[in-house]
């Protein structure tokens, strides 16, 4: 075929207009939430003491973290599926959310005796967390890889681990209301690598799925 | 302004034009971004060492792909280098396609490449092969619009289907194609 015939088709092709980016991936995102959201209304729930836990600091602080690692995350997705994007503000946002992590666990460090340390870290439900958070985050994510389709990843993998820590972290905000363990040693570590696992999975499916 | 940043400021004003629907407005700036596209992959392909008898096919493959992810263009940016990432993308893509489909060292293959090109070097084999793995009818309207180089309404009226059916065959066939290309061995 001739180069000047292709772009013939491509001309006539633009009677179907195109869909902006945007709303299609800020769509996903909220269909994301929520059906992350009835997942854990279905199957959890919050804890019984919802209504005294909200009042204190460590239960506060989990939501927190998780919601501004999930903004950050996605932040940096949507840069990382738009060729040539400015990538900056995704990375500043990672840093912070990274930044509020490690403040809650100086601060815990600070105000618990080290000899409570090792029991504040395992907690009582690192097992839940381990398995419950990538769970929730499985709604969020197939509906965030299949609308970054439409996107042009020129990393498809890396876009993949970045989408899986933003499902990761909508999962864990979820999750957090549930999980009774409120000390930042026990979050920065069980959530951390409950969220680092639907990172490798996003990995995985997004080098195969948004290859284009 | 310099006369470069001046053709690419319009590049960019075509494209936004494009974006809210104007063909005459795609069909310039795609019509000067190919002899760009062009010269890019000649560079591209001659650096990897594979020889240029493939120049076309990157090009055609490229101009799918910006066609196909115009929308991933952010308009308050300036166009060439969101163009330039998309066709660096297809370049190493296709070389890595290429190097899967050739497997043989290209020592071997030095002498057919420095052959001289008898066919047209604006013409490429890739899309009309993929052309072939489309539906029937699909592959009609695609080629109707392509190599007969017939208009939508045209096409409508020689198929016997209303111009929107011809509208969604042609844009779901080139998205097939660009699937195909991807999946090429």
């Amino acid at each position: 075929m001739k180069t000047e015939d292709l772009i013939g088709a491509l001309v006539a092709d633009t009677a179907t207009p195109t869909r902006p980016l945007g709303s299609t991936m800020a769509f996903a995102a909220l269909v994301g939430v929520i059906s992350s959201g009835l997942l854990f209304w279905g199957v959890l729930g919050p804890r019984p003491d919802v209504a005294t836990a909200i009042a204190t600091p460590r239960f506060l602080l989990k939501f927190v973290e998780c919601a501004g690692l999930a903004a950050a995350a996605g932040t940096s997705a949507w840069a990382a599926m738009r060729p040539a994007a400015d990538r900056r503000l995704g990375r500043a946002g990672l840093a912070a959310a990274v930044a509020i992590v490690v403040a809650g666990v100086l601060a815990e460090a600070f105000v618990v005796p080290s000899a409570d340390w090792g029991t504040r870290l395992l907690g009582t439900n690192w097992l839940h967390c381990l398995t419950l958070v990538p769970l929730l985050a499985l709604p969020a994510f197939a509906v965030l890889v299949a609308a970054a389709r439409n996107g042009a990843s020129t990393e498809p993998g890396r876009t993949g681990a970045i989408l899986g820590i933003a499902a990761g972290a909508i999962g864990a905000f979820f999750y957090a209301a549930n999980c009774t363990d409120d000390s930042p040693f026990f979050v920065a570590t069980w959530y951390t690598l409950a969220i680092a696992a639907t990172a490798v999975l996003g990995a995985f499916i997004g080098r195969r799925t948004l290859a284009w | 302004m310099t006369r470069d940043a001046a053709r690419e400021a319009d590049w960019s004003d075509w494209m936004r034009a494009a974006l809210d629907g104007d063909a005459a407005a795609y069909r310039r700036l795609l019509d000067a971004l190919t002899p760009v596209l062009r010269a890019g992959a000649r560079r591209g392909l001659t650096r990897a060492g594979v020889g240029t008898a493939d120049v076309e096919d990157v090009v055609q493959e490229t101009l799918l792909a910006l066609h196909l992810k115009r929308h991933t263009w952010d308009r308050a940016q300036p166009l060439m280098p969101w163009v330039v990432t998309v066709a660096r993308h297809k370049l190493v893509d296709g070389l890595r396609r290429r190097g899967r489909r050739i497997e043989l060292p290209v020592g071997d293959f030095e002498e057919i490449l420095a052959a001289p090109e008898e066919r047209d070097p604006t013409e490429a084999g890739d899309v009309d092969r993929l052309l072939g793995r489309l539906a029937p009818r699909q592959r009609d309207i695609v080629r109707s619009i392509t190599v007969e180089d017939r208009s939508i309404a045209a096409t409508a009226d020689r198929l016997g289907m209303t111009e929107g059916a011809v509208r969604v065959a042609l844009h779901r066939g080139l998205k097939a194609l660009a699937a195909f290309s991807g999946s090429m061995t």
